[in-house]
């Protein structure tokens, strides 16, 4: 099986669950200093949220969605909806790792006339589904491209694809994300899965200083929604999960959430440790040290 | 003297009647939901065609085709977020909604999903406005006086105020065959048939000049083009000869029909049922200092204010919509 066929399924299929883990933890490993190597760019960035959502986006690149590299809009793809425009950061370079953009791109991040602006917008990027940004907008368009797709699929033009959505704990904040939540469930979207990054951050700081949006697993199992979380920096237990929700994904079904509790800056102790802040400031001597802290914590998990 | 007593022997007021009184005259010939068999008719064409709406599918006449293509309808619930959000996911995955609540909800409420999931990707979703300017007696949380001054910004966005049944059955089939996003002001439930009588027909983009007229010329939107027809009659039993020039896209404006009719000694009138901030005046305004037209134009439409609740015959009076507001304002300035 040639590369580019092997990637019309899912990276998950006909692998160990050992293979699984390290193949998706080596994939979080490579977007963790691509997203490092891009936020030097800058000088700063939402690198932090990068390296936390690594492995939740490796999760669903480098084992969950269905998608051509050469053909970013096939119809037959599963669709992975953005929602927090600032983690394209970290989106690129999954999409750098999935080969749908070249990795000698990243470098353009956030440069004049690039195609990887600082917030993703569909417009601008192959593979890059919607605009986010503007937050507590990605569920909404999710739901419609469910109803979508389960429409148009007895005409052969629309497809059995799933639909990811990836949000942020402070798009809970947001009404839209609810009014969503309910549409979801009353229209039993069931190739629907919400991935909420709860990284316990917000531009003002704290979630639970901003607005308390705990309990969160209570919240999304009153509207309906099958419920899981997890510890999403622990790869094992993301594919658990996700293998959880594709076991009881269905075009007519409950919708499914896995809400991840992330660290911001993980992987770089440096950072991990850092006063957290939306927009961490790093300083210019302090990239290469990053780098060395990522590659030597990676190898000592490999050792282990 | 009580307050009861005074008030007898005056004349009896008009009751606001309900959320959405007909304007149609007493006797006028109407068409009853032009909209919702429009797109019925314009969905048996097309079958990317399909409607949803925010709990309000009974009252943007919607519920025409959900009754007549359930498996095409979607309901989203009292939520226009998710509407409009909805409806550019759909428009995603190849289809061409038609989203409809009232103006008020699209305009205010959920403008920041037309404006980033509809409007910048450029998606064909039709919005549909039920209840545009000074249509309802419910007062300013049902009276979208200012919908077209929030839209007019918003890159991509088609604008149609339409006068009648001819041209909301006209424009829908064209709003779902144009590309990127429209909004549509609905007229709703009886709607008057005027424009049969003149030869018309709508056009996305076009104005039209719908009679020809010396001494005046109206340049009109909506519903306002019925009373600026009316008016222009009346008008004549005073010698005065007015020309009734038809705007129903407001955006993109065909700036070039508007001002080539402006571009003499006649006077100047826009009419329109929105308020005199941002809407057909100050879109006709624009294009007249951009051509250096020098030319004096006169608006009516609703007062910068928010307007006041009651019957619907009474408020088109008190805010000079009326017929007869009109004639008056147009000998006045005729001296």
């Amino acid at each position: 099986m040639t590369v580019a066929q092997e990637q019309n399924t899912a990276g998950r299929v006909g692998k160990t669950v050992t293979e699984r883990i390290e193949r998706v933890a080596a994939a979080a490993n490579r977007i963790r200093h691509h997203a490092l190597n891009m936020g030097e760019v800058q000088g700063q960035g939402y690198v932090g949220q990068a390296l936390g959502a690594a492995d939740m986006l490796a999760a669903v690149y480098a084992d969950q969605l269905r998608y051509r590299a050469n053909d970013p809009e096939w119809e037959g793809r599963d669709r992975f909806l953005l929602s927090t425009g600032h983690y394209a950061i970290g989106h690129y370079a999954a999409l750098a790792e999935a080969g749908i953009i070249p990795v000698e791109e990243l470098e353009s991040y956030g440069l004049d006339d690039s195609r990887l602006p600082m917030s993703g917008m569909s417009t601008y990027t192959p593979g890059m589904e919607i605009s986010g940004g503007s937050l507590g907008h990605g569920l909404s368009i999710a739901v419609g491209i469910a109803l979508g797709l389960r429409h148009r699929a007895p005409s052969g033009e629309g497809s059995s694809a799933r639909v990811y959505n990836f949000l942020s704990d402070g798009e809970l904040d947001e009404g839209s994300t609810w009014e969503a939540a309910m549409g979801a469930h009353h229209h039993q979207l069931g190739n629907l899965t919400a991935m909420v990054d709860i990284n316990a951050l917000q531009a003002d700081g704290k979630t639970d200083t901003v607005l308390r949006t705990e309990p969160v697993t209570e919240k999304w199992e009153a509207f309906g929604w099958y419920t899981q979380r997890v510890d999403g920096n622990d790869v094992g237990a993301l594919l658990a999960a996700f293998d959880n929700a594709a076991a009881q994904a269905a075009a007519v079904g409950r919708p499914s959430v896995i809400l991840c509790d992330t660290k911001v800056g993980r992987g770089v102790p440096l950072l991990e440790e850092r006063e957290k802040a939306h927009f961490m400031r790093i300083e210019e001597h302090e990239w290469q040290l990053c780098r060395e802290q990522l590659t030597a914590g990676s190898n000592g998990r490999a050792g282990r | 003297m009580s307050t009861v007593t005074a008030l007898k022997g005056a004349a009896p007021r008009l009751k606001t009647s309900a959320m959405i009184a007909s304007f149609a005259d007493p006797g006028q010939k109407t068409s009853s939901a032009p909209f919702g068999h429009a797109l019925v008719k314009a969905a048996e064409a097309d079958s990317r065609i399909v409607g949803l709406t925010a709990d309000l599918g009974k009252y943007t006449d919607m519920h025409i085709f959900a009754k007549a293509f359930p498996e095409r309808f979607f309901q989203m619930g009292m939520a226009e977020q998710l509407l409009f959000g909805a409806a550019a996911g759909l428009a995603e995955t190849g289809l061409i909604p038609f989203a409809s609540t009232y103006s008020v909800f699209a305009a205010r409420r959920a403008y920041d999903f037309l404006c980033l999931d509809i409007a910048e990707p450029n998606l064909n979703v039709n919005i549909v406005g039920g209840l545009p300017g000074l249509t309802t007696g419910y007062g300013p949380s049902h009276q979208a006086a200012e919908d077209m001054a929030i839209f007019r910004g918003m890159p991509n966005l088609t604008i149609v105020d339409p006068c009648d049944s001819v041209d909301i059955e006209q424009a829908v089939p064209q709003l779902a065959a144009s590309d990127g996003p429209t909004y549509l002001r609905l007229l709703r439930g009886n709607v008057p048939t005027v424009l049969d009588e003149y030869d018309y027909t709508f056009e996305l983009g076009k104005a039209k000049v719908l009679r020809g007229g010396n001494d005046v010329v109206f340049v009109s939107s909506g519903l306002m083009t019925m009373r600026a027809l009316q008016a222009a009659e009346a008008l004549a039993e005073h010698k005065v000869d007015v020309a009734v020039v038809h705007a129903p896209t407001i955006k993109p404006f065909d700036a070039a029909t508007v001002l080539a009719e402006l571009d003499t000694d006649r006077l100047a009138v826009t009419l329109e049922n929105h308020s005199v901030v941002g809407g057909l005046f100050e879109t006709v305004a624009s294009a007249v200092v951009t051509a250096g037209l020098g030319k004096r134009v006169v608006p009516v439409a609703l007062p910068d204010e928010f307007l006041d609740a009651g019957a619907l015959p009474t408020l088109h009076e008190r805010y000079g919509l009326s017929v007869q507001r009109i004639v008056a304002k147009v000998l006045a300035e005729l001296g």
